[in-house]
């Protein structure tokens, strides 16, 4: 287990050191910089500039720089908020989107298991029609669709909820669900799927001559393996969200990472960048690696540390 | 296994599934033909900028008209070419891909299987679409540097969406290479290919004249799947700003623009709500057409 755990450790560092090392890269690749945009600088001002903000030397010489900053946690400084580190501006955005994020995150896996669970109980019944194709509507329409919408139905034409920004519970609730919607959808698929395929199984019969209560079965007998493949895609949930998260923080103006993530590309800001850059794939790897490590927990049959090798 | 010879039958088998096919048939076709021939169909003057500034759906203008003054069905039918292309394009290179690296990573087997199939692991873990973001961005002002001292200004307006279509093609072709090495795996051990092997045939020859034929049922699933998931990707690019740009259009930077002109004081419903029923339309019919598809081609997923 231990070794197992190490093992993945060390991959994900590895995944991290390339993904910021490939992005760090692109940013530098492309031509112009982040000072193009001002009015003509005199070059000792232009020198002064890029020596503040660690842009002097060659490209191989900033980024062993960048990456010795790194390591003692320090992300640098961002050319576009003047005076501003990369560390204050994430440490005041990211509180944000990961409020919006692990709402979206509980409503996706409750309300999925659950509309799931619902609809393989309803086998053959209408209800169980009628989940399937608004789940495959839900899945197909990109959640800026439904954004928009929400605003305009619930925000201006009932007025019930504010069109967006950040604030309280009230301001949580459309974007959470827009967010969330296509995942609710997805994991309802899965787990009607694969509870259906559990409850077909011979241990599930014997539970149910043992006599057991029919909610008893379900929810102790079947659900934990039923769950495995909703398990496995938390992984992929967790990136779809981040992405996600990006757009949704666009159309309900909410001041999250997202929408400093969208404007560094375009204002050249690559310390910035990369700190979300770096953010958001740290989250995602780990994220995996809880996901595999509940993996045994839900089914003793499986074991990670002899095929991990 | 799919055999090329039993298409006509899958066909007949797709046909026979019932209405939901048949609707996400005549869908499709619909707006492929709208998108090809519309746009020309259209009168000249709904591709030019009027003063008619954000008219609502008239006869003369029946999905309404935006900021500049053009015709929405215009431009809805336009973006659909786009999208479509991309589309269709990025499909195909993630299935060029795809198909390569499964054939290549199944056939050889052992330790560079793994290596190999470890190396997609690794790239499943990784916000791919946020690199590409960066990616495209990085890539695109080179290029247009590169084509304006090239002497071939006229190529600058190309550069974004052959770019994007080039790197939607190298992040959607994972899960296509690990389903082509799936199959590879269990087809290799078939007395087929072991009779082929013992008549000393090549290793390419093997894998393009007995393996590949044997993967089309399943291939030709995931490429109607993989198009609808390029289209999605393509329109969240869009819809950030940093994909299809303007005087181009695309879906999503349609729906960007019409996400725009909501507020409190006046709603422009139709610049949002017509792209967005066309683009919903669209992939759910693909998305069901996949489904089937795969229902009636790959023989794994029968329940």
């Amino acid at each position: 287990m231990f070794a197992f755990v190490l093992r993945r450790f060390a991959s994900m560092l590895l995944v991290l050191f390339c993904v910021v090392s490939i992005t760090f890269f692109l940013m530098r690749s492309a031509p112009g910089g982040p000072f193009d945009r001002e009015r003509e600088l005199l070059p000792a001002a232009r020198q002064a500039l890029e020596l503040k903000y660690h842009l002097n030397g060659t490209a191989w010489q900033q980024y062993t720089g960048y990456m010795g900053r790194l390591v003692h946690g320090d992300l640098g400084p961002s050319t576009k908020y003047k005076n501003r580190t990369v560390n204050e501006l994430l440490a005041q955005t990211l509180p944000v989107s990961a409020t919006l994020g692990g709402a979206a995150f509980l409503l996706a896996t409750l309300g999925g298991i659950t509309l799931g669970g619902w609809a393989a109980a309803r086998r053959g019944a209408p209800e169980e029609t009628g989940v399937m194709i608004a789940s495959l509507l839900a899945i197909s329409i990109p959640t800026f669709v439904p954004g928009p919408l929400l605003i305009l139905v619930f925000s201006l034409w009932l007025g019930w909820l504010p069109v967006g920004g950040w604030g309280g519970a009230a301001y949580l609730l459309l974007p959470a669900v827009t967010l969330a919607g296509p995942y609710v959808a997805y994991i309802a698929r899965l787990t009607r799927t694969s509870m259906l395929e559990v409850l077909g199984q011979d241990y599930i019969r014997t539970a149910r001559a043992k006599g057991l209560a029919e909610w008893r079965v379900v929810a102790r007998h079947a659900a934990k393996v039923a769950l495995l493949p909703v398990v496995s895609f938390l992984g992929p949930l967790a990136a779809n969200l981040l992405t996600g998260s990006i757009v949704v923080e666009t159309i309900f103006n909410i001041p999250g990472a997202g929408g400093f993530f969208v404007n560094s590309i375009q204002n050249r800001d690559g310390f910035l960048l990369e700190g979300v850059v770096i953010v958001y794939c740290a989250l995602l790897v780990g994220l995996n690696l809880l996901a595999d490590l509940a993996y045994p927990w839900l089914d003793r049959r499986i074991k990670l540390y002899d095929e991990a090798v | 296994m799919t055999k090329p010879s039993d298409f006509p039958n899958a066909w007949q088998r797709l046909w026979a599934r019932g209405n939901t096919v048949r609707v996400s048939l005549a869908v499709v076709a619909l707006v492929a033909l709208a998108a090809v021939f519309g746009p020309m169909l259209l009168p000249p003057s709904a591709a030019e900028v009027s003063a008619a500034q954000f008219a609502a759906p008239s006869w003369a203008h029946p999905f309404g008209t935006d900021l500049h003054g053009q015709d929405m069905l215009y431009r809805v039918l336009s973006g659909a070419r786009v999208s479509l292309a991309v589309g269709i394009a990025g499909a195909l290179i993630a299935f060029f891909i795809g198909t390569a690296y499964g054939l290549v990573s199944g056939y050889a087997g052992g330790k560079t299987d793994g290596a190999m199939m470890r190396f997609v692991e690794i790239l499943y873990a990784v916000p791919r679409l946020i690199i590409l973001l960066i990616a495209i961005n990085a890539f695109d002002a080179r290029m247009k540097t590169w084509l304006l001292d090239a002497g071939v200004p006229g190529l600058v307006n190309y550069s974004r969406i052959v770019i994007l279509v080039l790197s939607l093609g190298l992040i959607e072709w994972l899960t296509m290479a690990r389903i082509v090495r799936g199959q590879v795996l269990a087809l290799k051990s078939r007395q087929f290919v072991l009779a082929a092997r013992s008549l000393g045939q090549s290793h390419w020859k093997i894998l393009t004249r007995h393996l590949l034929p044997n993967l089309l049922g399943v291939v030709i699933v995931y490429l109607t799947l993989t198009v609808p998931a390029v289209i999605l990707d393509e329109s969240f690019l869009s819809f950030l700003g940093l994909g299809i740009q303007a005087p181009q259009a695309s879906w999503g930077s349609l729906l960007a623009d019409g996400a725009q002109a909501i507020n409190p004081v006046k709603s422009y419903w139709w610049l949002l709500v017509f792209p967005a029923v066309t683009m919903s339309a669209t992939l759910l019919a693909l998305n069901f057409l996949g489904d089937a598809l795969r229902d009636v081609l790959d023989p794994r997923e029968k329940h």
